[in-house]
């Protein structure tokens, strides 16, 4: 086939196209994995029984706010990310003066408790669970997000690949944040974050080849 | 040489304004301004893509094609504020990577290609012949999403027309014409 008979093909009656179509997708995408990450959550390991008084304290709502934050800024990285030629250098430096901040305030807690109290500070009781739970619930996030993107046209597919896996890790966490026992801020910066940067980078790897068009 | 540049980023510009109007006008959906900013594109992005594939000259029309038929199939990833040389640009720039590394395997992840935005600085309208057959890969497609595309791009009848000869219904149609190309897109990425 010639290039005009391609273009003559192409050109006929071609169909309008709405705007902002691509990050509605994307939403429709994040909102339907969360929603069945949701779901499994409270299948398995439930919301925990002492909720009514969890929402009192302020350790319960760093931990659901950080990692929404950073689910935040990883949506509307993905959103640049996911059409050609956008620049998103801004959103992932945005995401990482997150992770920046919440380390800041983990270290000054950290030094400002009695050297005997810091370790069970870090390590907690549940880090195992919590970073393994925190991988699993981004599963469906993850996979959501990919089926979005895979309709739009992410250049730098490594890339994009790794802030889905940040997204999908964020938005684990926060959902995780509901069951999660853990109080202290160092344990959020060492495991949710290393939870998060695991699936980031599981992200970046299955990117490559997942999101190729 | 500033003498050259300039002109080259004055023709640049000047084709960027038109272009984007004329892309804009075609994703509202009119026919005649989409043509003529596809042809616009394809002349441009033969330009583009033969001073970067000088090593090969034969796969230059085969990317071309593969180009445009992303952009039609992408082509609601574009943002009206965003300049259509950057879209464009981006686009051309995946394609090539893909096709370095599909070529030379590890040569290829190394990048050969500068970042300045020149697609719009010249333009060839002597279009090669493409190597790949794609109407004869439009023959692989399934039925239904063969025959709408020969009906509707093809042959220009209406999307009406055409569900009433096929007996489908209008939305059959569409369906059938929207994953054809997707189809047609992903099958010349396998080839190339």
């Amino acid at each position: 086939m010639k290039t005009d008979d391609l273009i003559a093909m192409l050109a006929s009656d071609p169909a309008p196209v709405a705007r902002g179509a691509p990050s509605k997708r994307l939403a429709l995408g994040l909102l339907a994995g969360a929603v069945l990450a949701a779901l499994a959550m409270q299948l398995t390991l439930g919301v925990r029984p002492d909720i009514a008084q969890a929402i009192l304290q302020p350790g319960f709502w760093g931990k659901l706010i950080f990692p929404a934050l950073l689910a935040g800024a990883g949506f509307v990285t993905l959103a640049l990310l996911a059409r050609p030629g956008m620049r998103a250098r801004a959103g992932e430096v945005a995401m990482l003066l997150l992770v920046a901040g919440l380390w800041a305030m983990a270290v000054s807690a950290w030094a400002g408790a009695a050297p005997p109290d810091r370790a069970a500070m870090v390590w907690g009781t549940t880090w195992r669970a919590c970073t393994l739970n925190i991988v699993l619930l981004s599963v469906p996030v993850f996979a959501a997000t990919v089926l979005a993107l895979r309709q739009l046209a992410p250049t730098r597919l490594a890339e994009a690949g790794a802030c889905a896996g940040a997204l999908s890790g964020a938005a684990g966490a926060a959902i995780y944040a509901f069951h999660c026992p853990e109080t202290g801020l160092p344990f959020m910066a060492v495991w949710y974050v290393a939870a998060i940067a695991l699936v980031a980078g599981l992200g970046a790897v299955l990117g490559r080849r997942l999101l190729r068009w | 040489m500033p003498r050259t540049n300039e002109a080259g980023s004055s023709v640049a510009a000047d084709a960027e304004t038109r272009l984007r109007a004329l892309f804009l006008r075609g994703l509202a959906g009119e026919e005649a301004a989409y043509r003529a900013v596809l042809q616009a594109l394809a002349a441009h992005l033969r330009a583009y893509l033969r001073r970067r594939l000088f090593g090969w000259p034969d796969d230059v029309e085969d990317l071309v094609q593969d180009c445009l038929l992303a952009m039609h199939n992408k082509r609601h990833t574009y943002q009206s504020d965003q300049p259509l040389t950057a879209w464009v640009h981006a686009i051309a720039r995946y394609k090539v990577i893909d096709l370095l590394r599909a070529k030379s395997g590890r040569e290829g992840l190394h990048d050969p290609l500068d970042d300045d935005l020149a697609v719009f600085a010249e333009s060839s309208t002597e279009a090669g012949d493409a190597r790949r057959d794609l109407a004869g890969l439009l023959e692989t497609l399934p039925e239904r999403q063969r025959l709408p595309i020969v009906h509707v791009k093809l042959q220009g009848l209406s999307v009406t027309e055409a569900a009433a000869r096929l007996n489908m219904s209008e939305s059959a149609v569409k369906v059938g014409i929207h994953r054809g190309l997707k189809a047609l897109a992903r099958r010349v990425g396998v080839l190339s």
